[in-house]
């Protein structure tokens, strides 16, 4: 049955300003920090249209002074409350600050992310402790992920850091970790 | 004879020795919080004032061996690992106290027995370090706070088909062929095992699955009693949803 209208679908035109609102829009409901490229798809939008919105937003709510920002982190783009504003946020919440990792956790995790993929033999190396149980803990926390096997005698796994470590860790990429060597000698 | 720990004093870190759950089978007890032998023993250099450039071997190997004696009197588990430091300052030592034989190319470097420990010392750090600074990162991150979760049809209840309606599916087939002359041709019976990974192969191809479908491909009443038990059995090993749009409709199985 024939209709009226064209069988080919219409793309909607938007206004800049339309497509400022859609995509703050889609951030917000978004779980997870939504990629240039994701919202281009769902948009049907080219990416520089949808990057000179999100310029655009990120302005907004600089200018307006808002209790909101926009950041760009794990290769997406997220809406989240401003730094200053925890204590009255955390009152509200009724939450206290998660568990914090061990020291040896922590320098387990910061091995992995600097020399990833890594092998738990390597790992021994620099820390000079078995480092089962931490990686244990980072496991199970999602911080790291297994990334294959190392082709050499044994062929050990191979560790690496997750999606989930640069969102915990407010980083957009791996290179937004400060370069290891600024961590100089600091005993001498 | 006892050894004289009332000389001893050690300043663990400023922190009293506490009982640790390192994990669920294991209390341990620290002295003060050193992640790993390299982390004591930068301590005990910094305590000595001493240059890492140019470690006091004997000094510092006491001083850790010490530690380590005092870990055992206090009846703690001393783990491996610092053992096998202990051994090695012990073999460094005994290397600085030899005479160091003149080699037999003049002008060529020997090789200071404390290189190799120096150049480990200055990785660690470096890593100690960046732990730190991930430490900070973590006190930032945890000030920044996102919207609470929103209803959406991954996580309404509603929407999840049940076991029971799959059994509803499973019987409408099964009535369905009742009626059907079933002819006796002898064929391989499939097992529950090839089933499971007949089916994980077509989620992993086309992402989605109509449980109508599957069930309507078999031609046996044990092959579909199979394929009912396999369906059952890849929902609940690897996390597949079973999701149903309308009432007594078909249930899709989608790869989580």
């Amino acid at each position: 049955m024939e209709t009226e209208f064209e069988t080919a679908e219409e793309k909607t035109l938007r206004s800049p300003g339309e497509l400022v609102a859609v995509v703050e829009a889609l951030i917000f409901v978004s779980d997870e920090p939504i990629p240039v490229k994701l919202l281009s798809e769902v948009l049907d939008e080219d990416r520089e249209s949808i990057a000179a919105a999100l310029e655009t937003l990120r302005d907004e709510y600089e200018n307006r002074e808002s209790g909101l920002q926009i950041r760009e982190i794990a290769g997406g783009f997220q809406i989240a409350t401003r730094t200053e504003l925890h204590e009255d946020v955390r009152k509200f919440l009724k939450t206290r600050p998660s568990a914090k990792l061990s020291l040896a956790s922590l320098e387990t995790l910061a091995v992995i992310a600097y020399k990833q993929p890594v092998t738990v033999p390597e790992i021994l190396e620099i820390r000079g402790v078995q480092s089962a149980s931490a990686i244990k803990t980072l496991l199970e926390k999602r911080l790291i992920v297994t990334k294959g096997h190392k082709e050499t005698v044994g062929r050990p796994m191979q560790y690496g850091t997750s999606k989930d470590f640069l969102i915990q860790f407010g980083l957009n990429d791996l290179s937004e970790l400060p370069s290891i060597e600024d961590f100089e000698d600091l005993v001498a | 004879m006892e050894d004289n720990l009332e000389q001893y004093s050690f300043d663990f870190h400023g922190q009293d020795p506490t009982i640790v759950a390192e994990s669920r089978d294991e209390l341990k007890i620290t002295l003060g919080e050193f992640a790993g032998p390299l982390d004591l023993l930068l301590y005990l250099i910094k305590k000595e004032q001493a240059n890492i450039f140019d470690i006091p071997v004997a000094k510092i190997t006491n001083q850790y061996v010490l530690y380590i004696k005092l870990m055992k009197k206090l009846d703690i588990a001393v783990a491996a690992d610092f053992l096998v430091m202990a051994a090695t300052l012990i073999e460094i030592k005994s290397k600085m106290l030899l005479p160091r034989e003149p080699s037999e190319e003049l002008g060529e470097d020997i090789e200071d027995p404390r290189q190799e420990l120096v150049d480990r010392l200055l990785e660690y750090e470096r890593y100690k370090s960046a732990a730190q600074m991930l430490y900070e990162r973590t006190t930032v991150e945890q000030a920044i706070f996102q919207r609470g979760k929103i209803d959406t049809d991954e996580n309404n209840a509603e929407i999840n088909a049940s076991v029971f309606d799959l059994l509803n599916v499973f019987q409408k087939i099964v009535a369905r062929h009742k009626d059907e002359v079933q002819m006796e041709i002898h064929r391989e019976e499939i097992s529950l095992a090839d089933m499971l990974k007949n089916l994980k192969r077509r989620l992993l191809e086309f992402k989605e699955l109509s449980v109508l479908a599957f069930f309507e491909e078999m031609h046996t009443k044990r092959e579909l009693v199979t394929a009912f038990v396999a369906v059952l059995e890849i929902a609940r090993t690897e996390g597949i949803r079973l999701t149903q749009s309308s009432t007594f409709g078909d249930i899709i199985l989608r790869a989580s």
